[in-house]
């Protein structure tokens, strides 16, 4: 009866680095892209920073859409300090922004960063700030800077400093490998936390950032596991007859919403995470599954095919108030809500095609956001402002990140294999 | 099933011939046989035939619980050839066993009745359209599905194992309805 089942898991890692590194694609902003000049950062004599700083910055504003970084040729001057800059320079050239700063060695293996932020048409300083970090840390510091600019124009947080996990597969020796990856939002400084032979799946990030939750197949069968991120060290939660899927936390992070079909077919599920304390959520002989908290922890998300086809449901998390959400179309599912609650985003089904779409609870009132076609798992940057899906390009499934309004962002390939289930990253200060 | 009676029947009636003609013929009356066959007996009976009709005199005497025999031979090949068959499609976000696979699941719930000892895997699968996780459950409702049709004829629950892997072991890789329909399925294995 029990086959042994010969599963390749090399362990969890703290982190093994590079092969999983996502290559970045930006493909267009929005109209109104705030037009922005990151000049050059000025270096000490002689010193060779190990990254170049402002580079980031300016992909980094690109990256979001909503900023139209100048090209560095189409500059007048090359300003590294407040002295030196001539507003009309820039005025000229239409830039709104203008970011200036310098990089210097800080004592120790410290770099550290001088930065000043005007509004050309006031002709103002609005931000100035030195910040340092560890000499093979520049990319945190690069990111960091973004955030603080970002948030000085915008009024909203950046998510330059967050992190995405996702899973590549690839083909080695004739054999699927999954890996579990954590990296930047630009695809670099990846990680592998896990390697198998089996389906990884489903990986949610904790609330605080220092956790994923997932599921994998490595012994045979599915089941959920809880990862820490500082030390690889991990503990198996869940692993029940049947389905265990589909974790998501609970805004304080005490528990986890999951799909298991222990009781026959698949329903929700709340268990506590200290005491394993299960209670059964839905309570349907359709599929109830695909659950996500609200962010105040009131209600929960599902997709159930009770009606006939996977729909999207709202429920009090006490279990009241059973709110069918979705009517569009025959195929609406795995919804995720925004970070202030008001809207979803979701898998939603238009003639052959799988699209993301986006509803504002309240009125029903329902946007397709993207043009690729086979899209599934979207997850929502901590800013509401971003979204990262899964969809197909050249017969590989890549990431696409867009703008939570709409517009397309940036494409993230692995250089390999195909790469799906993205999680964006609370903040994580 | 159909199949199986009508071969069954094919060779009955071919035995009866043969054991018909290979009597010693000519002492005979004329319209002994059926119409069909007298004609050739009037030919001259066993000298067209040779006389050579042991084959045909012993399957005279076949007794019923022979004949019965022949006829469970017959349909445990069909039945083995049936099972040979491990693989059942599904449509496009259904669970429903399509009827082309009903006989060769009640070959493996017969069999599995039959064989208290054996046991099967039913693995579950998705095509890679729509999202992951319900794909998996989908694949869970497909494989239960199977798993009732085989218990409803005859296995019992605890020879059968079920797994969802959703969409995450396409049969074959590709991304137009060829790829989707062969993707749809759930596979039996025997253990």
């Amino acid at each position: 009866m029990m086959r042994v089942i010969v599963t390749m898991v090399l362990a969890a890692c703290i982190a093994l680095p590079v092969h999983a590194e996502l290559m970045i694609r930006i493909t267009e902003g929005a109209d109104n892209a705030i037009p922005v000049a990151v000049v050059p950062f000025g270096k000490a004599d002689g010193f060779q920073p190990s990254e170049n700083i402002s580079q980031i910055v300016h992909e980094d504003l690109a990256m979001s859409g909503e900023f139209k970084p100048l090209a560095t040729e189409r500059m007048l001057s090359l300003p590294t300090n407040g002295d030196d800059v001539f507003y009309r320079d820039w005025r000229l050239l239409g830039q709104k922004y203008l970011l200036v700063g310098q990089v210097q060695p800080a004592g120790g293996d410290k770099v550290s960063a001088r930065y000043e932020l005007f509004d050309v048409n006031r002709e103002k300083r609005i931000m100035g700030e030195t910040a340092s970090v560890a000499s093979n840390n520049l990319r945190t510091l690069a990111h960091h800077i973004s955030d603080k600019v970002y948030e000085a124009i915008t009024g909203n947080k950046g998510v330059f400093s967050t992190r995405i996990a996702y899973v590549t597969l690839d083909m080695e020796n004739g054999k699927r490998i999954y890996r579990l990856n954590v990296s930047d939002v630009d695809g670099k400084r990846a990680s592998v936390r896990l390697k198998s032979s089996e389906p990884i799946l489903s990986p949610a990030w904790s609330p605080d950032g220092k956790k994923l939750a997932y599921v994998s197949f490595e012994t045979g069968r599915p089941a959920i596991y809880i990862q820490e991120l500082a030390n690889g060290k991990r503990t198996r939660i869940a692993q029940f007859p049947g389905l265990n899927s589909a974790p998501a936390w609970s805004p304080d992070g005490d528990s986890l919403l999951m799909t298991l079909s222990r009781d026959g077919n698949a329903e929700v599920y709340k268990m506590d995470v200290a005491s394993r304390k299960l209670t059964r959520m839905t309570d349907h002989w359709a599929i109830d599954t695909e659950p996500d908290w609200s962010p105040d922890g009131d209600s929960f998300l599902f997709t159930s095919d009770r009606s006939g086809g996977p729909q999207i449901y709202m429920m009090d998390a006490d279990g009241g108030d059973l709110r069918r959400l979705t009517f569009g179309s025959r195929y609406n599912a795995r919804p995720r809500f925004s970070p202030d609650g008001e809207h979803i985003f979701y898998v939603h089904q238009r003639d052959s095609y799988f699209h993301i779409a986006r509803m504002n609870i309240e009125s029903g009132e329902e946007t397709i956001l993207t043009r690729t076609k086979l899209d599934e798992s979207p997850s929502v940057a901590p800013n509401g402002r971003l979204l990262i899906y899964a969809t197909q390009e050249g017969g590989k499934s890549v990431l696409a990140v867009i703008s939570a309004d709409g517009g397309s962002n940036y494409i993230l390939p692995s250089r390999f294999g195909d790469v799906r289930e993205p999680a964006w990253s609370p903040f994580l200060n | 099933m159909i199949r199986t009676y009508s071969k069954l029947f094919a060779l009955l009636v071919a035995m009866g011939v043969m054991a018909g003609c290979s009597s010693t013929g000519g002492t005979q009356e004329e319209g002994a046989y059926g119409s069909d066959v007298s004609a050739v007996d009037q030919e001259g009976g066993s000298e067209v035939y040779g006389g050579e009709g042991s084959s045909g005199v012993s399957s005279q005497t076949m007794t019923d619980e022979e004949r019965a025999a022949q006829a469970e031979q017959a349909a445990q090949q069909e039945q083995a050839a049936m099972r040979k068959i491990t693989t059942f499609y599904f449509d496009f976000d259904t669970s429903e066993i399509k009827s082309e696979s009903r006989d060769v699941l009640i070959a493996h719930a017969k069999y599995l009745a039959a064989n208290p000892n054996r046991s099967v895997r039913l693995e579950g699968h998705a095509d890679e359209r729509g999202t992951k996780e319900y794909n998996l459950a989908l694949g869970e409702r497909r494989a239960k599905a199977v798993e009732r049709f085989l218990v409803v004829n005859g296995a019992s629950r605890d020879q059968i194992e079920t797994i969802s892997y959703g969409e995450e072991k396409p049969a074959v890789m590709g991304h137009d309805e060829s790829a989707y329909a062969q993707n749809r399925r759930v596979e039996l294995i025997y253990q």
